[in-house]
């Protein structure tokens, strides 16, 4: 076996475990600032993974796995374990009033089945009729503040004002597609799963799986002030916009593209990447032949917004699987997509060394 | 100063790219500094002196980084999308030439639009760097661009790209050039990231602890026919920032800014800018708050290619700069 050969052989690989992994992710409801469903799964996962393992103040999971050689390179990786959803506010005889947590489209709203609070009891968030809607109603968006959770009755003296929401959609995998909500950012939360179980020994692998990141990067901001690290990866989902144009014109504005594999970060709202380690991904994918795109420059943003800007500053990247349909009631994803994501980081981190940050940043 | 003030303002250092522009810094204040160190984010951070038992820790800014444009996209034809990289006003852009990192250069074309009076969209604009596809296309999906603009010497007044903000790198080099025997520790941060939220500024103050802080950056003036409603004008000397969007000096602060201009017999202007926000702000935020003001040099078409100042406004900064750090500080 050619060295190459031998390396691609110890990449994790997605099969069945890690796919029914994702799908309990999938399903869980983990809305920002109440994610422990999905911690208590990630927790259960990692017990044996790690050498120190903790939740702090704000419910992140930070799990440290030592080096075994020295020196070593302090790397955080982070994966946000939220998902946007709705939060109740008001409310009786089971119709709630509520809010959205995070960014949330209100045209993807009315009829559609969602789940409420921990004990996930259905509901659906109600809308008129056709029947009972005129032209003019049917072409304008229904705002939030008159849209409402209908529980039913029976549930309704179950629930809280402050109770969280999401949609009710289960996982599935469709042939080379995986399909579910908040996979955006399961997707990332079991890769990091994977990478943890495959950690290289020279490394102190600081993984982070961390609270409210789609209400402005909160939990990564002091999940990085906790762990300081020397350089930090963002694990996230992003979208893909790459569906055909009405008229067949080459479309400009894209974000990503389903089968194009692991997109890595330039530019996005809330960062720069450090060119060293955009360098290096690239030269990871080019060296063990996986594919990789660049996301395009500009909306949107990771937990390596707040991670970089942390202390005396940090260097950061983030690369995101590609999904379609991001923030509404299913993602739509590709298996080999995630696989290569897994492949590219592994590699990375195999092939990292303090030599990366020996030369300034450009 | 012309010559070194030509030489930055024509270097390449959009924001997360600043190496260019910091590599020529740091050969100008290389054997002024007692300490010259590069931070993660890619910080210049030079320091000066040791803290004499009446003096303090002192940080100051300049931001080495310039608006500049990204690409996102190169279609079939060789044609290149872009957005931009802090804020480029959308108008200053059509016909407009353009320098990438990597060496190419190209010129900024538009879609067709309905009118002659209508600004083209951002997203209705496109690169044309010579490509007749996206094979032979020499920019990629990432790769970043400037504004391609020499600068021009109009006698007292200099016109440049990126006067905003490497006129106060002039500045600060200068300043370090010029001030002896000081009772404080300063540090003289060049700092990147600043057009894209004063990134480069908050990571360097929490990396200095300081006790008092001072961002040198442009301002703008109310001086040009119909033009905003500000007191500032080139010329009138530099002017001492008494708030911003982001930032509101600390009075004592302003005061003793301007009692030192007084003394000195150097003209000031006081501003009060409506919008944007300098390196000031993350300082005066960083661990448990400092102290902070800002001086700022005038400066017509800021975020244009064509950015003017007045060289006696430069010269007085420095002036001001060099009396303000000279002796020993007691807010009040």
């Amino acid at each position: 076996m050619t060295p190459k050969k031998a390396a691609l052989s110890q990449v994790p690989k997605i099969e069945k475990a890690q796919i029914a992994l994702l799908e309990r992710l999938s399903n869980a409801v983990a809305v920002s600032g109440a994610e422990g469903e999905v911690r208590k799964i990630v927790m259960a996962e990692i017990k044996d993974l790690a050498d120190d393992i903790k939740v702090d103040a704000l419910g992140n999971v930070l799990a440290v796995k030592h080096a075994k050689t020295e020196p070593a390179l302090k790397v955080m990786l982070a994966a946000h374990m939220d998902e946007v959803g709705f939060m109740l506010v008001d409310g009786e005889d089971g119709l709630y009033e509520f809010e959205t947590v995070g960014g949330i489209d209100a045209r993807q709203l009315p009829g559609k089945p969602v789940l409420v609070g921990k004990d996930h009891l259905p509901g659906v968030i109600g809308a008129k009729p056709i029947h009972h809607t005129t032209a003019d109603e049917r072409r304008n968006v229904i705002p939030v503040d008159v849209l409402r959770i209908d529980v039913g009755n029976e549930n309704g003296k179950k629930i809280h004002a402050g109770d969280r929401a999401t949609f009710a959609t289960r996982f599935q995998r469709i042939g080379p597609s995986l399909v579910g909500k908040a996979l955006d950012n399961r997707l990332g939360v079991a890769t990091l799963i994977e990478l943890l179980r495959h950690s290289p020994a020279h490394i102190e692998f600081q993984a982070a799986f961390t609270v409210q990141e789609e209400v402005g990067l909160r939990g990564a901001r002091v999940a990085a002030y906790a762990l300081n690290p020397q350089l930090a990866i963002a694990l996230d989902s992003t979208p893909a916009g790459d569906l055909p144009r009405w008229d067949g014109e080459e479309s400009p504005r894209y974000n990503t593209k389903l089968d194009a594999g692991p997109a890595i970060y330039v530019a996005d709202q809330g960062t720069l990447s450090d060119p060293r380690l955009i360098q290096h991904l690239l030269r990871t994918a080019e060296t063990y032949g996986i594919p990789c795109q660049m996301r395009q420059p500009g909306g949107g943003g990771t937990d390596a917004g707040a991670i970089h800007k942390q202390r005396a500053g940090i260097p950061v990247v983030s690369v995101s699987v590609p999904g379609r349909y991001a923030h509404t009631a299913a993602l739509v994803a590709r298996l080999d997509d995630w696989q290569h994501t897994l492949a590219l980081i592994f590699h990375a981190l195999q092939d990292l060394t303090p030599a990366i940050l020996e030369p300034d940043r450009s | 100063m012309k010559s070194l003030i030509k030489k930055l303002v024509e270097a390449v250092g959009p924001s997360g790219y600043e190496g260019a522009v910091r590599d020529l810094v740091k050969a100008e204040v290389g054997k002024l500094a007692d300490d010259v160190r590069v931070d993660a984010l890619g910080n210049l951070i030079v320091r000066k002196g040791n803290q004499r038992s009446d003096g303090l820790r002192i940080m100051l800014s300049a931001h080495l980084d310039e608006i500049g444009l990204i690409v996102t996209h190169v279609d079939d034809k060789g044609f290149v999308r872009f957005t931009s990289i802090g804020g480029v006003y959308p108008r200053t852009l059509f016909g407009g030439r353009v320098q990438f990192l990597n060496g190419s250069a190209g010129v900024i074309g538009g879609e067709k639009i309905d009118s002659a009076d209508k600004v083209h969209a951002l997203d209705k604009l496109f690169i044309d760097v010579g490509a007749t596809s996206k094979a032979d296309c020499p920019v990629k999906i990432g790769d970043l661009a400037i504004f391609e603009r020499p600068m021009i010497d109009l006698g007292n007044r200099l016109v440049a790209k990126s006067m905003d903000d490497r006129v106060a790198v002039a500045v600060l080099i200068e300043t370090l050039r010029t001030l002896e025997n000081s009772p404080h520790e300063i540090y003289f941060v060049f700092s990147t990231q600043e057009e894209v939220g004063t990134r480069g500024a908050t990571t360097a103050a929490y990396g200095i602890d300081p006790d008092l802080g001072l961002a040198v950056d442009v301002t703008a003036t109310g001086d040009t026919p119909n033009g905003i409603r500000m007191a500032v004008k080139l010329g009138g000397g530099p002017a001492i920032k008494v708030r911003d969007a982001g930032m509101l000096s600390d009075p004592r602060v302003v005061r003793w800014m301007s009692d030192t201009a007084e003394a000195a017999k150097i003209p000031y202007q006081l501003e009060i800018l409506e919008g944007g926000t300098t390196d000031a702000r993350p300082i005066q935020l960083t661990r448990a708050g400092v102290p902070v003001g800002c001086l700022s040099i005038p400066c017509r078409y800021i975020h244009s290619p064509s950015e003017m100042v007045d060289t006696s406004d430069v010269q007085n900064s420095v002036r001001l700069l060099t009396a303000l750090l000279s002796n020993p500080i007691h807010l009040k």
